[in-house]
């Protein structure tokens, strides 16, 4: 019994199809990884850039070209890399090394933004709702020990930069080359741009008592300035990305 | 069929098919006729000989489109780090001079997994969609795209190996990329992430230059392995649906290649150099339909066959501005 011809170009073309199959499965298989990053990121979200809307949608409308990590004026953006899988080459901020400070002046990377991402419908820093401040080691507060501060806020090798009043108004300068003297450390208090954000509170009835503890308040927007400048080792005030409040804001104003 | 569906069944997986007698001009029946003539037949065979002794070798195009990609993502780069704002972003979005520009593939990820459109990004899409129509689609892979240079440094390896038989060229079937393309939309509707950025070389690539972020590149220099040991230009051929999103828009685009059949001595040179030897299908002797042909919206207008062709029958061909095309009755200059 002789065997049904096959011609060679229909085995050739059946291969074709057969590796075709094989790495289109391939490639999808590699691009759907980025559910790994993701879910690898829910447990310590990032802190996004102001005007970040609601995380997955965020994540979908963000077509990651980083035009706002070119126009911010102290770079506190960065784009995450691969690891984060479909956030890869999304904008986030590591505040402790660089804060957003809000100099300049409104919030251009929100109008930088092509896509929405970002969301046009602030103008103002006070309405931005990134994060909200949290006193996360009150154990290592300088000013609940009643314990002033000399130097500059941040180590030697410390690359951050602030933008201070009496320096130039407009040029943010590094953090090292400014020098405090400070009998109570009221650091997080003294630098941050939003007005009613964060205040000393006394820790006691008794007047002669210097201790004094941060106070966060819900005019926070969570820019991570405290965060930067917190004198302590491992800063004692840190800022914690506003999740739900970008997800309710997000579905109001659809 | 109509050309233009044609063009775009081709372009989407269907194969090259050698054109009936019915569907060739007069002219090209004529002409071929003429070429099967035994004193045209010795007269190509001459020239062939001839050219094999003093081979000409041009790399005209090619510089000039490696300096327009060198150029494009030099600019991105430059613009950024030395704060003059010419071109701000990546290759996925930018402003260029403040105006928006978007990626039509990436524009088209945000798209369909935000579900809600920025008129900003409408705009952006919409410029760049305009650049493309004019200028060709595909011509965005050949001189602007940073993937595509590294993965013509990746061929010319793999050829080398190739000819050493080291290694073997495994083609696929081109209707893959048309499934991964409906694949990728649909994931990104359905999930509501982008996808296909993850693995999108040409994203990677831009920010890996202009943002330093680059664990990314990992994948990159993967693909290129693949390139070099297994498929020839594997990525853009068979599975780039940014190819295909730009090939679409180039698809009436007044810059083209024009084949001039009776310029043809049929050697093929132009095909072994092709990144997609199917729109040249046509420089086979008989497969064309009319003496002068325009190469179709899978062409990426790289112009390698342009400096590959050593009688000139392959040239650019810009509507309105090129000679108007002439059917011709005789072969105007024969080689």
């Amino acid at each position: 019994m002789s065997k049904p011809f096959v011609s060679p170009q229909a085995v050739a073309n059946r291969r074709e199809v057969l590796r075709g199959l094989a790495v289109g499965c391939g490639v999808t298989g590699v691009s759907l990884l980025g559910f790994l990053g993701v879910s690898a990121r829910a447990g310590k979200p990032h802190l996004r850039p102001p005007g970040a809307i609601d995380e997955h949608a965020f994540l979908a409308a963000c077509i990651k070209c980083g035009q706002c990590v070119q126009v911010c004026p102290v770079t506190a953006i960065t784009l995450a890399d691969i690891s984060d899988g479909f956030g890869s080459g999304v904008p986030y901020i590591d505040a402790r090394a660089q804060a957003c400070d809000f100099s300049c002046d409104a919030t251009q990377c929100v109008l930088a933004c092509p896509t929405g991402a970002l969301t046009h419908n602030i103008d103002r820093k006070e309405q931005v709702r990134m994060g909200l401040a949290e006193l996360a080691h009150p154990d290592t507060c300088l000013a609940r020990q009643g314990r002033g501060w000399k130097g500059p806020a941040r180590e030697a090798s410390f690359t951050g930069r602030h933008r201070w009043t009496d320096i130039d108004r407009w040029k943010p300068v590094r953090v090292t080359q400014y020098s405090y003297e400070l009998p109570l450390c009221d650091l997080c208090v003294r630098e941050c741009p939003i007005e009613g954000a964060i205040r000393l509170a006394p820790m006691s009835d008794d007047p002669s008592d210097a201790r004094r503890t941060p106070q966060v308040a819900q005019a926070c927007v969570g820019c991570g300035l405290c965060e930067m400048i917190c004198p302590t080792e491992e800063a004692s005030i840190v800022v914690r990305p506003r999740i739900e409040d970008r997800h309710r804001a997000h579905s109001t104003h659809i | 069929m109509n050309r233009w569906i044609e063009n775009i069944a081709m372009m989407i997986g269907r194969r090259p098919t050698r054109p009936k007698p019915e569907e060739q001009t007069p002219a090209m029946r004529e002409l071929m006729v003429f070429e099967r003539q035994p004193e045209q037949v010795q007269r190509r065979k001459a020239f062939i000989k001839e050219e094999a002794a003093h081979p000409k070798l041009s790399h005209k195009w090619r510089n000039r489109r490696w300096i327009s990609i060198i150029v494009i993502n030099l600019v991105f780069l430059l613009s950024y780090k030395l704060d003059i704002q010419v071109v701000e972003g990546a290759l996925t979005a930018s402003r260029v001079f403040g105006f928006h520009f978007a990626d039509l593939n990436s524009s088209l990820q945000v798209m369909l997994a935000y579900k809600e459109v920025l008129i900003n990004l409408l705009i952006g899409t919409g410029t760049v969609f305009t650049v493309y129509l004019l200028f060709g689609g595909r011509s965005f892979c050949s001189w602007a795209c940073p993937y595509h240079l590294v993965s013509e440094l990746a061929e010319k390896l793999h050829l080398r190996l190739a000819r050493a038989r080291l290694v073997k060229d495994h083609p696929l079937h081109r209707g893959t990329r048309t499934v991964l393309y409906g694949v990728f939309a649909l994931l990104a509707f359905v999930t509501g992430y982008t996808v296909f950025e993850v693995i999108n070389p040409v994203g990677i690539l831009s920010r890996a230059l202009i943002y330093g972020t680059a664990s990314g590149l990992l994948w990159v220099a993967g693909l290129l392995l693949v390139e070099i040991f297994w498929s020839r230009r594997f990525w853009c051929r068979y599975v780039c649906p940014i190819g295909l999103t730009y090939g679409m828009a180039g698809t009436i685009a007044p810059v083209r290649i024009r084949y001039n059949s009776s310029r043809c001595l049929h050697e093929g040179k132009c095909r072994t150099v092709c990144l997609v030897p199917h729109v040249l299908d046509m420089t086979k002797m008989g497969y064309s339909k009319d003496v002068v042909n325009m190469v179709g919206p899978d062409c990426t207008r790289c112009a390698m066959c342009l400096d590959a062709c050593p009688t000139g029958a392959l040239t650019f061909d810009i509507i309105g501005v090129s000679d108007p095309v002439q059917p011709q009755r005789k072969r105007s200059r024969a080689p």
